[in-house]
């Protein structure tokens, strides 16, 4: 009993600080968010409890229209992610010579050393109407005229797939690396094509990886602002963009923390539906 | 290892902070880019002594942090007059200003007294001008000869070549184009409500003609230089920068006038070195340094005898885009009462969200 006392000691110590650190910094201030986003200012200039910040929402159409949409494009960027990561990183654990696996991993975390604003306006140097890539297609005569490739939404895209592929393909490297190579060799030897190993075989055995791959890309990217805010332009209203509204250009805190909320609320829902869907469970999936 | 080298990072960050809190004084400036030029903050660190840490921002930015720290963190921050008053009625986040620590000789007399109106709150003032400036349009002669007023914005002529910001001002200037005055319905929230509302309507039925909102003034002004935007609602010293650079851009005084705002010194509530702040303050104002930053940014300064000081080309800037009767029809910002921003915010995101 002392002993076990004893030996509980230094992990209490050394706990203690991440301990306070979560509830300091995390858990104390969205405590005062969530009491927040059930005040109102009523005409008086008083604050007064109300669930009107969270009706607000479902009765005002350009919310929940943001918000559907931010859903929308959070899950198109997911399923493309996956469709490039997937090959990727087959490519790298199986068919890659050994000796240059980690070399190619290294090159997937490079852009990754410097911050992703300098990466979307790297983008925005190249896909710009007087850019790089209009620069070159008119010098070569394949255009006539520069084109916008920036400012739309396929642009945003491609800025959201590029930002979050290493925390898709990473998952799947340590998956397809448990994948025995005799499994797939056998069904070739039975005859059957790629497609079906592909889809009988590889990703059956990369579900788990697929799974929390894709829980990370879904919420890094329903949570971005600066890519869909800078590549996207004037039409890419993103939700976090209207929370940022609400907190820095109308003054409405409330309003803020409650839509805050509510994008955690409804993306936690949205992970669950894909968990049932494809019969995960969450447990597996993020060990 | 990820907790070691956070904790390291951390105890790294507590004791340099100890540090440069024991060794020098400092002065944390919440400022607007290119309001504390380097040349003079170097001047005024020799000076003094005081190293000035300067915090680059925007109005709704500035009071956003202020209130989460209830006016902490900050020894001097330079809002817009016109914003000064309801916020602090609300969030009291400034203290008053004391102007006999404030040296009156160096600043235009009748900006300081209309700065000190605007400020007031409960008989005490809470301002002192520092710089001014106009919103206007920045145009290139050479592919947009006729825009002259905000309605440009509007054109379809210029489809795909315009460009402006998603803010209050934008709104403010389209209700003057349309020939309304919506500084005259600032306490008739209804009838403000429903003005802007029409204004928003009309910026997204105008949507497909503009080239992306800006938001960051220098993106705007290398999108000029490229010829990618020919028409945009901007700062007047924006044009000018682009004048020197290439004479066919320019800065043109709208038609329905041009909107006129005062930036301010004002003081966070609990500023920790507000004698720095003040020798900031009357430092800033004195004619030769005021001079620099205007020669620099071109922007004018409420700092009496600067102009002395001026290079010509700023003089030149001026007389080129305002005209007397310009001049006289500039449309200064009145104080924003509170709520009228909540109401701007939801017309603006509207227009972001219309396809």
């Amino acid at each position: 009993m002392l002993a076990g006392a004893k030996s509980k000691l230094p992990l209490f110590i050394f706990l203690t600080p991440i301990l306070l650190w979560l509830f300091l910094l995390i858990v104390l201030p969205h405590l005062d968010l969530l009491r927040m986003s059930f005040r109102i200012e009523n005409d008086y200039g008083d604050m007064i409890w109300s669930v009107n910040n969270y009706l607000e929402f479902f009765r005002e159409p350009i919310y929940w229209l943001t918000f559907a949409r931010t859903a929308l494009y959070a899950i198109i960027v997911t399923f493309l992610t996956l469709c490039i990561s997937l090959p990727v990183a087959f490519y790298i654990t199986k068919v890659a010579p050994p000796r240059f696996k980690g070399f190619l991993s290294l090159l997937l975390l490079m852009p990754f050393w410097v911050s992703e604003l300098v990466r979307v306006y790297g983008w925005m140097i190249l896909l710009r109407e007087s850019g790089v890539i209009n620069h070159f297609l008119l010098k070569w005569g394949i255009l006539r005229q520069p084109v916008e490739m920036l400012y739309n939404d396929v642009a945003m895209t491609m800025g959201l797939v590029y930002t979050s592929m290493l925390f898709m393909v990473v998952p799947l490297l340590s998956v397809l690396d448990n994948l025995d190579d005799s499994l797939i060799e056998a069904a070739f030897d039975l005859g059957s094509t790629t497609p079906t190993i592909v889809w009988k075989i590889i990703i059956p055995h990369a579900m788990p990886g697929i799974a929390s791959g894709s829980i990370v890309v879904f919420m890094l990217t329903l949570g971005n602002y600066l890519t869909p805010n800078l590549m996207g332009g004037k039409n890419s209203l993103w939700f976090t963009e209207q929370i940022y509204n609400q907190f820095i250009a109308s003054f409405n805190w409330n309003q803020g923390s409650a839509f805050g909320f509510l994008l955690l609320i409804i993306s936690s829902l949205i992970i669950f539906a894909g968990l049932k869907l494809t019969n995960q469970k969450l447990s597996k999936v993020v060990q | 290892m990820n907790k070691q080298a956070l904790s390291l990072m951390v105890a790294g960050g507590f004791i340099l902070g100890l540090a440069s809190g024991v060794n020098a004084e400092t002065l944390e400036l919440l400022t607007w880019k290119g309001y504390a030029p380097k040349s003079l903050v170097e001047k005024f660190e020799k000076e003094t002594g005081i190293t000035v840490k300067t915090t680059f921002s925007n109005n709704e930015e500035m009071i956003a942090k202020l209130r989460a720290t209830r006016g902490a963190g900050f020894d001097l921050a330079q809002p817009s007059q016109d914003r000064i008053s309801s916020v602090q009625e609300k969030f009291n986040i400034y203290q008053p200003i004391d102007y006999a620590k404030i040296d009156a000789t160096l600043i235009v007399p009748s900006m300081l007294e209309a700065v000190k109106k605007n400020t007031m709150v409960d008989g005490k003032s809470y301002g002192v001008p520092h710089v001014y400036g106009t919103s206007g349009l920045i145009v290139n002669k050479k592919t947009a000869a006729d825009a002259n007023d905000y309605t440009a914005l509007l054109d379809p002529k210029y489809e795909g070549r315009v460009s402006y910001r998603l803010k209050r001002p934008t709104l403010i200037a389209m209700a003057f184009a349309e020939g309304k005055d919506p500084f005259a319905l600032y306490n008739d929230a209804e009838a403000y409500q429903a003005l802007m509302e029409s204004i928003g309507q009309n910026l997204i039925d105008a949507k497909g003609l503009v080239k992306t909102y800006w938001t960051n003034g220098d993106a705007l002004l290398q999108s000029m230089r490229s010829g990618e935007v020919n028409v945009a609602m901007a700062w007047d010293n924006g044009g000018w920068k682009l004048n020197a650079e290439n004479p066919d851009i320019d800065f043109v005084a709208p038609k329905s006038g041009a909107l006129g705002w005062i930036d301010t010194f004002a003081i966070p509530a609990k500023a920790k070195n507000v004698d720095a702040a003040y020798k900031w303050i009357n430092f800033m104002m004195v004619p030769e340094n005021a001079a620099v930053f205007t020669n620099a940014e071109k922007y004018g300064t409420a700092s009496a005898g600067a102009i002395e000081f001026y290079d010509d080309s700023v003089k030149a800037n001026f007389q080129r885009s305002f005209s007397q009767a310009d001049v006289d029809n500039i449309k200064w910002y009145p104080p924003v009462p509170a709520k009228l921003e909540a109401i701007e915010g939801k017309i603006l995101d509207k227009v972001k969200a219309a396809q």
